[in-house]
């Protein structure tokens, strides 16, 4: 292990690091745990200048209400997760059956198809705005949630492809060739042999397409322009504008807005780090 | 039923050819999608480009016009090279996230008590969407409240308002981006760090190897998988750039921290008028900045792939 263990060093030295790591952390997360503390203060607090200081009163209760009774937040959240969930159910099937082809059959053009959604996904942003903006106009489908549900099922193939693919080929080979012996259609081998043992990838690649769709805020904007389809990375600006200088609130639907991936993080820890860093090992 | 004398036929068709079908119908849904919304707007976005056009009206066929007005844009004189500037600086300020990652892992890679929550809280900066991480920031920078300048008052020092400066505030932005960046780095680098074979490390510690001279002889060596994947998400984040820019500053200000991926959203979609050849033109300027390291990449896949 490197570096040296700490527990094989002196004394003075885990009492050191033990102490440090806390103070580490207090400073990494500064700016979060600023917000944390503005969110509970009561708006006295702004007003009379006591910005860093202990809250006056503790209005969490208050302003996380707020947030959730008198305002668009809760407009903005559903939108979100209704824009969420069905692009990761999309690209993760869709994923599947590209990554199964790319990750089992060989034929010629395999490698060039891989490499077109590789390459497909590190392209900018911009250079699709105009087109795709148009192309969702066109289909009558602008500032709707499947207007957006449907560029980033599409996008995200592209990831989500190059995960698949490179999972499928570490597994054993000689099951599929088993079961083609055993004359197993191949759309049957896809779903009873391979499907199942994907579940760590299809988990994984959920957690994070979940997170990326969640904090995506360029097509929001670019796609969508009112409550009724914009999700919550974007409605945030209009919510800041509603409570321009309510930094009690403004920080409270910050928090409410970050949330979601938050959670879906440390409850998925595992398998959010192991897609994340798939690769980073050989 | 009347046609049921056929199917045997066409299956039999279909079995014997199967395995040099079944690929391209499993791939057929995804090409689709990704053809349309991704490969094809590449293309019209080039062609675009050489065209005049308010979004609504006719397009007016100008040819290389909007690039001649990169250069001369008479609008905001230096809008593209402040961007182009801009985007040079974050690349390489970007990229302190990979050695600022590595050292919070070599930092967090022991196994004391409660380090597995250290090491996901650290990690959690990541999670969080650009959009808050940029108004978390914002504040953090406040010249009349902010904790920056709260905590150099502490020390004397007098406020700055890192974000109305317009030679502080692309390092005020790039430093926000740092933040998740470097978290994701880390973790990069954590695994990384597991994967070591500890037999090369005690042998490198036989030969006397140790602080610096083992890091750099015998760690990173076996490091290059994770340090690659944290070069390539890092430049390619770098060159997204949108997100902080348009949430903590619009570009401003006086345009000083915009980027090509926010100037051609400005052009494009805001006050600014409805630009859309324009736009396009400073969208394929980005994406061929972009292809040079696409390309880097892609090619050293490919020596991966022909290698096995």
């Amino acid at each position: 292990m490197f570096p040296k263990p700490i527990e094989k060093q002196s004394q003075a030295a885990q009492v050191a690091y033990k102490s440090l790591l806390p103070v580490a952390l207090l400073f990494w997360l500064a700016p979060l745990l600023a917000v944390a503390l503005f969110s509970v203060k009561p708006d006295a607090d702004f007003t009379s200048g006591n910005y860093w200081g202990l809250p006056s009163s503790f209005e969490g209760a208050a302003n996380y209400g707020q947030v959730f009774f008198n305002s668009d937040m809760p407009r903005y959240l559903l939108n979100s997760f209704l824009i969420t969930v069905p692009t990761v159910i999309g690209a993760v099937a869709l994923s599947a059956m590209t990554g199964f082809a790319l990750g089992i059959y060989k034929f010629r053009a395999n490698l060039w198809i891989f490499f077109m959604f590789v390459a497909g996904n590190f392209v900018p942003f911009q250079i699709l705005m105009v087109p795709v903006r148009d192309l969702t106009l066109e289909l009558g489908l602008y500032n709707t949630k499947t207007g957006l549900v449907l560029f980033h099922v599409a996008f995200q193939t592209g990831f989500c492809t190059l995960f698949m693919r490179n999972f499928i080929r570490a597994l054993p080979f000689e099951l599929i060739e088993a079961a083609r012996v055993e004359g197993v259609s191949e759309w049957r081998i896809f779903w009873y042999v391979v499907l199942p043992l994907m579940k760590p990838a299809l988990a994984a690649l959920s957690v994070l397409i979940f997170t990326f769709i969640w904090n995506d805020y360029f097509w929001a904007v670019v796609l969508t322009q009112g409550i009724e389809s914009q999700p919550v990375t974007a409605g945030i600006t209009s919510f800041n504008a509603q409570f321009r200088a309510a930094y009690h609130l403004m920080s409270a639907g910050s928090i409410v807005a970050a949330l979601p991936p938050v959670a879906m993080f440390f409850l998925m820890q595992k398998h959010f780090i192991a897609g994340l860093t798939l690769g980073a090992v050989k | 039923m009347a046609v049921s004398s056929d199917i045997p036929e066409t299956e039999c068709w279909f079995h014997r050819n199967q395995q040099r079908i079944a690929p391209w119908l499993f791939l057929a849904p995804g090409i689709l999608f990704f053809a349309v919304y991704v490969i094809a707007p590449v293309f019209q976005s080039f062609n675009l480009s050489l065209y005049e056009w308010d979004g609504l009206g006719e397009k007016t066929y100008v040819g290389m016009r909007n690039y001649e007005d990169l250069y001369w844009e008479y609008v905001d004189r230096d809008a593209f090279f402040t961007s182009l500037k801009n985007n040079v600086m974050w690349l390489f300020l970007y990229l302190l996230a990979i050695p600022a990652g590595l050292f919070i892992a070599l930092f967090l890679n022991q196994t004391v008590r409660g380090i597995r929550l250290y090491k996901s809280l650290f990690f959690f900066p990541f999670v969080i969407s650009q959009v808050v991480v940029g108004l978390v920031f914002t504040w953090f920078y406040d010249p009349s409240f902010g904790l920056l300048n709260t905590m150099l008052g502490w020390v004397g020092m007098g406020p700055i308002n890192v974000l109305g400066n317009e030679h502080l505030v692309t390092y005020g932005i790039v430093a926000a981006g740092l933040w998740p960046q470097t978290a994701y780095c880390m973790i990069l680098y954590l695994t990384g760090l597991n994967a070591v074979d500890p037999e090369q490390i005690e042998a490198g510690r036989l030969d006397g190897a140790k602080g610096w001279s083992m890091l750099w002889n015998i760690i990173l060596p076996q490091l290059r998988p994770a340090t690659f994947i944290a070069f390539v998400v890092t430049i390619i984040g770098a060159l997204r750039s949108f997100d902080l820019i348009s949430i903590m500053t619009q570009g401003g200000p006086f345009g000083s921290s915009r980027v090509l991926a926010y100037y051609m959203f400005e052009v494009a979609l805001s006050e600014y008028g409805f630009r859309m050849g324009y736009g396009a033109a400073i969208a394929v300027v980005l994406f061929l900045i972009m292809l040079c390291f696409i390309a880097y990449f892609l090619w050293s896949m490919y020596r991966e792939e022909k290698g096995h």
